[in-house]
C-alpha cells in the first residue's frame, strides 16, 4: 500500500515536472530560444490529456485501438503456439533440432524487424502484415525458452515418472509439459510487449487504421501532443495485457514455491 | 521343487559399467565390473558399500535405466533390454528427490495409477489408504515444496509402494529421515514386505540398518571397478522390530563380521577420494 502511494506520488512528480518544463513562459526557456519550443517538441501534459480524454469521448479511438489490439492478440497467440508446439518438438526430437540449429540461430540473429516491408508487399497492408510481424517476433522468444525449458528437466523426475509407467505421450503431458511452463511464463511476458511492438511498427509502416497510424498521422502535422497521447495509450495497454498474463501465470502456477511463504501474526 | 520357483527376480550377471569421461574418451571411468547380484522371489536383499563405489550404478541397470556396458539383466526369467524400455515389473525409490513439484502429494502419490488409466475416483480412495500408512494422512493438498524433507520421502515411498510392484529397488530412501521416524518406517517397511513378500534391492551405507532389514547382505568393494566382495546371510528370527533386533548379541556378531569385510573397503574409498 505505501509502496503504490510512492508510486503514484512518482508518476505525478513526473507530470509536474513536464508541465513545469514544457508550459511556455512559465519559466524563462533555459536551452530553446524561444519560450514555446519546448512544448513543440515534448508537448504539454494537460493537452496531452485532452486529446486521449476527447478519443474516448468521442469514441474516434476505439476502432483504431480495437484493430491494433486485435493485432497483438493474433500475433501474441499465433507466435506463443508455434514456439511451444516447435519448441517442445525439436526439443524432444535431437535429430531434427540438430539439422535445424543453425537456421534457428540465424533467424533469431536476423533483425526480423527488416520484414515489415516484406510482408506488406507479401500480406497487404491489412491487419495480416502485422500479425506476421508480430508473429515473428514473438515466436523466437517463446521458442527459445521452451526449448531450454525441455532441456533442462531434471532427468530425476524423467526417470521416476518412466518407472510408474508412463508412455512417452504421458511423459510430454505431465513432465516436459509443466516443467516447461514456467519458463513459457517468463517469455510470455516478453512475448506481449513484442506482439505490441510488431503491431504498431508493421502500422507504422503503412496502414490505414490502428494507433500507430494516428501516431504517424499526427507526427505528418507536427502534433506532438497526439504522438504524446498515442504513445501513453499504447503503454497503457501494454500494462494491462501484461498484468493478464500475470493473472493467468498465477492461476497455473500455484505449486510453484514463493520466497518466505510464512504468513505475518 | 518346480523350476519356476528356481528362477531369481532379478539376476545381474556379470554387469560391467565404464562412464565415458566428458573430455576425453580414452580416460573412461569402470564404475562397476564384472558384477553378478541374485535378488531370489520374495527375498530381502541389502546392498552396502562405500560412498560413490558404484550402488545407484547398479540400481539403475536393475531398473532398466542404464545399459550396462556389457553384461544381462533377467527378471523372472526374461532378458531386459534397455532399448525396449524399463523394468516393468520393479518400482524404484530414487535416492534423490523424484516428486513432481507441480503435483500435490496425493497426485504425486497417484501418479502410476493414473498412468495405468485407472479411474481418478478410485486412484484418490487408494492414494488417501497409503498416504495415511505412510503418516501423510491430511497432507495430501500439500505441494512437494510445502513438505519436509522426510515427509517428500514418506511420500515418494507411497507412490512407489502403490503400485505393489514384484520387486522393489530402494536407493537410501531412509537416509534423510531422524533416528525415530527411520525405525518407524523400517518397521513399516518391513510390515508391508511380509503382507505379499516382494523381492527386494535395498541399497544403504548403514550397515545397522542392512542387517535389521534383510535377508542377506551384499558388500561392495571400493570403486573403480567395484564388485561384491562378501554375502551374509541374515538368519535372525522374523517378524523382527529393529529397534530391539539391534540390541540382540546375534546381530551384533554378525555386524561385527560384516565390518570387518568392510572395513578396508571404506578406508580405500577415502583415500581415493581424498587423492582426487
Ligand atoms: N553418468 C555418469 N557419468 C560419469 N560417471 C558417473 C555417472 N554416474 C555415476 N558415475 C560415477 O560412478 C561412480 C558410482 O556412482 P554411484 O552414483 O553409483 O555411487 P553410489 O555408490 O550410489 O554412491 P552414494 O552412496 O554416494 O550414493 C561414481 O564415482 C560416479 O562419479
Ligand atoms: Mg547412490
Amino acid at each position: 500500500m505505501r509502496l503504490r502511494i510512492l508510486q503514484l506520488l512518482l508518476l505525478g512528480l513526473l507530470i509536474v515536472a513536464w508541465y513545469v518544463m514544457t508550459a511556455p513562459g512559465l519559466i524563462p526557456p533555459f536551452y530553446f530560444d524561444k519560450a514555446n519550443r519546448a512544448a513543440f517538441f515534448f508537448g504539454e501534459p494537460q493537452k496531452v490529456f485532452w486529446v486521449i480524454f476527447d478519443w474516448f469521448a468521442s469514441g474516434e479511438i476505439f476502432p483504431h485501438l480495437g484493430i491494433t489490439l486485435l493485432e497483438t492478440a493474433l500475433g501474441f497467440t499465433i507466435g506463443a503456439a508455434a514456439g511451444l508446439g516447435i519448441g517442445l518438438w525439436l526439443a524432444l526430437s535431437p535429430t531434427a533440432s540438430a539439422i535445424t540449429d543453425p537456421y534457428i540461430k540465424g533467424f533469431n540473429s536476423m533483425p526480423r524487424v527488416v520484414l515489415a516491408p516484406i510482408f506488406a508487399v507479401w500480406f497487404g497492408l491489412g491487419i495480416w502484415s502485422k500479425v506476421a510481424l508480430g508473429v515473428t517476433l514473438v515466436f523466437f522468444v517463446v521458442f527459445f525458452n521452451v526449448y531450454q525449458g525441455v532441456r533442462e528437466v531434471s532427468p530425476n523426475l524423467i526417470a521416476n515418472a518412466r518407472m510408474l509407467g508412463a508412455s512417452q505421450r504421458q511423459l510430454l503431458r505431465s513432465i516436459y509439459l509443466p516443467s516447461a511452463m514456467s519458463w513459457v511464463f517468463a517469455s510470455l511476458h516478453n512475448a506481449v510487449g513484442l506482439a505490441f511492438v510488431g503491431a504498431v511498427v508493421g502500422e507504422y509502416l503503412g496502414s490505414s487504421m490502428g494507433v500507430g497510424y494516428l501516431i504517424l498521422q499526427a507526427e505528418g502535422t507536427f502534433d506532438i501532443n497526439t504522438v504524446f497521447a498515442g504513445i501513453l495509450v499504447l503503454t497503457a495497454c501494454a500494462l494491462v495485457l501484461d498484468s493478464l498474463v500475470g493473472v493467468v501465470e498465477r492461476r497455473l502456477m500455484t505449486w510453484q514455491p514463493k520466497a518466505g511463504q510464512t504468513e505475518k501474526v | 521343487m518346480t523350476t519356476t520357483k528356481e528362477v531369481p527376480a532379478l539376476a545381474l550377471a556379470d554387469i560391467t559399467c565404464r562412464f565415458a569421461a566428458r573430455d576425453d574418451a580414452s580416460k573412461a571411468y569402470t564404475a562397476v565390473a564384472n558384477a553378478t547380484l541374485n535378488v531370489a522371489r520374495g527375498e530381502f536383499v541389502s546392498v552396502v558399500g562405500p560412498t560413490g563405489c558404484g550402488k545407484s550404478t547398479l540400481l539403475n541397470v536393475a531398473a532398466g535405466l542404464l545399459e550396462p556396458s556389457s553384461g544381462t539383466v533377467e527378471v523372472f526369467g526374461e532378458r531386459l533390454l534397455a532399448t525396449a524400455g524399463v523394468n516393468r515389473r520393479a518400482g524404484y525409490m530414487f535416492q534423490a528427490d523424484a516428486l513432481m513439484p507441480w503435483r500435490t502429494g496425493i497426485d504425486n502419490v497417484i501418479a502410476g495409477l493414473e498412468f495405468r488409466g485407472v479411474p481418478r475416483t478410485e486412484a484418490v480412495a487408494q492414494g488417501e489408504g497409503w498416504l495415511r500408512r505412510v503418516g501423510l494422512a491430511g497432507f495430501g493438498d500439500r505441494y512437494p515444496h510445502q513438505m519436509s524433507g522426510g515427509m517428500r520421502k514418506r511420500l515418494a515411498l507411497a507412490q512407489t509402494l502403490i503400485l505393489s510392484p514384484d520387486i522393489l529397488l530402494m536407493d537410501e530412501p531412509f537416509s534423510a529421515l531422524d533416528v525415530q521416524t527411520r525405525q518407524l518406517m523400517e518397521n513399516e517397511l518391513l510390515a508391508l514386505w511380509a503382507e505379499d513378500r516382494k523381492s527386494v534391492l535395498f541399497i544403504t551405507h548403514d550397515l545397522e540398518e542392512a542387517i535389521a532389514l534383510s535377508d542377506r547382505v551384499v558388500v561392495l568393494s571400493a570403486g573403480p571397478a567395484t564388485r561384491p566382495i562378501g554375502e551374509f546371510r541374515v538368519d535372525l528370527p522374523r517378524p523382527r522390530d529393529v529397534s530391539e533386533i539391534r540390541m540382540t548379541p546375534a546381530f551384533l556378531d554378525l555386524h561385527r563380521e560384516i565390518w570387518a569385510a568392510m572395513k578396508e573397503e571404506v578406508l580405500k574409498a577415502y583415500e581415493q577420494q581424498k587423492a582426487i
